[in-house]
C-alpha cells in the first residue's frame, strides 16, 4: 500500500475500533487499550522508529475519532478519560478539523532550495532574475536568503541546471484559501476564519495528519438512548458501497438507525424551487445566477466571495429540504445526515434540523463493527422514491442538468461549470461577481470538490466507477417533475 | 497451463477497507495476461470474520494463496509467482 493508502487504513480501522470499544460493556477501558491492541509488545513495528512513537500516534488519531481536537491534547489524559467526556458531551464542536502535528515533524517547510546540483556557473541566470535581491553566490554556489525570497519560483526555472527546486507543503499546497500553514514551530494548524471546509487538506497530507472529529460517539450514544434515529443518506452514496441503495438501506436500519430518507429527495425540490428562481431571475434582467446546494461553496461565499452573493440563488440545499421534511414527519427524532465530505459537517452544525453528520468512511466502518455486509440484505423501498436527477447531484454537471430537466423550456438554460473550487476557478467567480456577468451563460453550477460530491474527501470509491455505478442506477429512476 | 483464478474480494469490509480501489484490475488484468488469468468479484470470502481479521482486509485470492491488505501491486506480483513468470 502506498504511504496514503496505509494513513487512510489507519484511520478507518481506529474508526471500527472505536464503534467496538463503544458496543462493548466497557467502552472506557476498552478504548484506552486500542492503541495496545493495535501495536502489541514485540510486535514488529511497520511505520515508525518504535512500539511506543506509533503508540501515541494511535492515541491521537483516537482523540480525533472519540471527537476531540489533537492540538489540545497535552498527553496528560489517557483515552479512557476522553471516552468518558465522549460519553458526557451534549454539545459538538463547529472546528470540524484537527492536526496530528506530530506527523508534521517530518514533513519540510515551504521553501526555494538550492540543491547541490548548483555548479556555480558564471552566468548566474538565478541571480539577475531575482527581483527580490534574495540570491547571492557564496563559496561559489547560489544561496537563498529565506528573509527576502518571496517564492516566485523565478529562479526555479531560470536555471538551465534545474539545480533550484520548490519544496512543497502538501497541506498548504492543496488548500485554496490558503487557510493551513506551518508555523514557525513547523506545525500546520488551521486558520478556522479562513478555512471553508473542502477537506482537501485531510486528502493532500501523505501521513494523513488531518483527521475530521468523528461525531461517531454521539451518534451511537443516540441509537442506544430510546430515541428515534433518522439517517439522511446523501445522492453521491450510490457507488460508494456494495449493493444498491435498498440493500443498503436495511443496512442502516440493522446497524441501529430507525429509518432512511435518501436527500436526493430533498434534491427534487432544490431542483424544482431553483428552475423557478432561475426564470424569475432570467426575467428581471440578471445576467446570471449560481447555485447554491454546496456546502463547501457556501462558506466559500461567506468568507471570502461576499460580492457573489446576489447571484447565489437563494434555493436552500437538498439536506436542508430533506431535513425539514424529516423532522416534520418525527418531531422528537434525531436526525444523522450521511455525508461525502467535512463542508457538510458545517452546514449541519448551523441547521437546527441536522443533529448530527457522518461521512461515508464512518458509516463503514459501522458496518464493519456490527459484521453487516449489504450484499446479503434484502432490499426495503424508500416512502418517496426520488428522480434520476435527483439522484444525479452527486456529480459535476448533475445538479446543473437537473435544474435544466425541471424546466419546460430547457433552451433557456446555458450552464457553465465550476467543477472544483482552486485558485483559478475562485478568481474566475470573483470576475464575474465583479463584472456581473458570465459570457456566454447564465447558470453556473459550483461544486467545491473535482468531479462533485463523488470526489468528496471521505468517500469510499474512486470517481470514475463511482460515477458509473450512479448511472446505471439511476437510469432507471424517473424523470424529475417538471414545474 | 493452467488458468489462474483471482477472486477480488467485494464484500463490505474488503470494500469499505479499501477493496474499492481494486476495481482497476478489471481493466489491467485482461490486458496484461489475456485469458490467463481469470478475474472474478467474490461476495464476502469469509475471511474479515475469523478472529476479527478485518484489520488485513482487503482480501484477494489468488489460486488458493490469500492476499491479505490487498493492493493492485501486490495482486499483480502473486499472479506473476503463480504464472512462474
Ligand atoms: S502535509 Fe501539512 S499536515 Fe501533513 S505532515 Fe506536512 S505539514 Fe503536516
Ligand atoms: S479544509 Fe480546505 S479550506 Fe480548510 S484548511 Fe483544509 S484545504 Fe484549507
Ligand atoms: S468482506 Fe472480504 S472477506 Fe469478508
Amino acid at each position: 500500500m502506498n504511504n496514503m493508502g496505509q494513513a487512510i487504513h489507519l484511520k478507518k480501522e481506529i474508526l471500527v475500533r472505536i464503534i467496538k470499544a463503544f458496543l462493548s460493556d466497557d467502552f472506557e477501558r476498552q478504548a484506552r487499550l486500542i492503541p495496545y491492541d493495535m501495536r502489541p509488545k514485540g510486535m514488529e513495528v511497520p511505520y515508525r522508529c518504535c512500539v511506543y512513537k506509533e503508540r501515541a500516534i494511535i492515541k491521537d488519531r483516537t482523540i480525533a475519532g472519540l471527537g476531540f481536537p489533537i492540538e489540545e491534547d497535552d498527553e496528560t489524559v489517557s483515552l479512557s478519560d476522553y471516552a468518558k467526556q465522549a460519553l458526557e458531551r451534549t454539545q459538538i464542536s463547529d472546528k470540524n478539523l484537527t492536526v496530528l502535528q506530530t506527523a508534521c515533524k517530518g514533513c519540510s517547510t515551504n521553501r526555494i532550495y538550492v540543491t547541490d546540483l548548483c555548479q556555480g556557473c558564471v552566468a548566474r541566470p538565478c541571480q539577475s532574475t531575482c527581483k527580490f535581491g534574495a540570491i547571492s553566490i557564496i563559496n561559489g554556489r547560489s544561496v537563498i536568503d529565506d528573509t527576502k525570497c518571496k517564492k516566485c519560483q523565478m529562479c526555479v526555472n531560470a536555471c538551465p541546471y534545474k539545480a533550484i527546486v520548490k519544496i512543497s507543503v502538501p497541506c498548504e499546497d492543496s488548500c485554496p484559501v490558503g487557510a493551513i500553514k506551518k508555523d514557525e514551530t513547523g506545525f500546520a494548524s488551521i486558520d478556522y476564519d479562513k478555512c471553508i471546509n473542502c477537506g482537501r487538506c485531510t486528502a493532500a497530507c501523505p501521513f494523513g495528519a488531518v483527521h475530521e472529529r468523528s461525531q461517531i460517539i454521539d451518534i451511537l450514544k443516540a441509537i442506544k438512548s430510546d430515541k428515534k434515529v433518522i439517517a439522511m443518506i446523501a445522492p453521491s452514496i450510490i457507488g460508494q458501497f456494495p449493493g444498491n441503495i435498498y440493500q443498503l438501506k436495511t443496512a442502516i436500519i440493522n446497524s441501529g438507525f430507525d429509518d432512511v430518507y435518501e436527500v436526493a429527495q430533498g434534491a427534487d425540490i432544490t431542483a424544482n424551487t431553483e428552475a423557478k428562481e432561475f426564470t424569475g431571475r432570467m426575467e428581471e434582467g440578471q445576467n446570471f445566477m449560481t447555485t447554491s446546494c454546496c456546502a463547501g461553496y457556501n462558506q466559500l461565499i461567506k468568507k471570502h466571495l461576499p460580492e457573489i452573493k446576489p447571484f447565489v440563488s437563494d434555493t436552500k440545499t437538498p439536506l436542508y429540504y430533506t431535513a425539514e421534511i424529516v423532522k416534520k414527519e418525527h418531531p422528537d427524532a434525531i436526525t444523522v445526515f450521511v455525508s461525502p465530505c467535512v463542508a457538510k459537517r458545517a452546514e449541519g452544525f448551523e441547521n437546527p434540523n441536522v443533529d448530527f453528520v457522518m461521512n461515508y468512511e464512518e458509516l463503514g466502518a459501522l458496518f464493519i463493527a456490527k459484521k453487516i455486509q449489504i450484499l446479503d440484505m434484502e432490499e426495503s423501498k424508500y416512502i418517496v422514491e426520488s428522480s434520476k436527477q435527483g439522484r444525479n447531484f452527486g456529480y459535476s454537471g448533475g445538479v446543473a442538468e437537473s435544474v435544466k430537466k425541471s424546466l419546460k423550456d430547457e433552451d433557456s438554460i446555458k450552464p457553465c461549470i465550476i467543477n472544483g473550487l482552486n485558485k483559478d476557478s475562485i478568481k474566475q467567480l470573483k470576475k464575474y461577481a465583479t463584472s456581473g456577468v458570465c459570457e456566454g451563460c447564465n447558470l453556473v453550477e459550483v461544486m467545491c470538490c473535482e468531479g462533485g460530491c463523488i470526489g468528496g474527501n471521505a468517500t469510499i470509491n474512486n470517481q470514475k466507477t463511482a460515477k458509473k455505478l450512479i448511472d446505471n442506477f439511476t437510469q432507471n429512476s424517473e424523470d424529475i417533475s417538471k414545474i | 497451463m493452467a488458468k489462474v483464478e483471482v477472486k477480488v474480494c467485494l464484500g463490505t469490509t474488503c470494500f469499505v477497507m479499501g477493496g474499492s480501489n481494486l476495481q482497476e484490475l478489471n481493466d489491467i488484468i485482461p490486458q496484461k495476461y489475456g485469458d490467463k488469468v481469470e478475474l472474478s468479484a467474490a461476495n464476502c470470502l469469509g475471511l474479515c470474520s475469523i478472529n476479527w481479521e478485518y484489520s488485513k482486509a482487503p482480501y484477494v485470492k489468488v489460486n488458493e494463496e490469500v492476499v491479505s491488505e490487498a493492493t493492485v501491486e501486490k495482486v499483480l506480483e502473486e499472479i506473476d509467482k503463480q504464472l512462474g513468470n
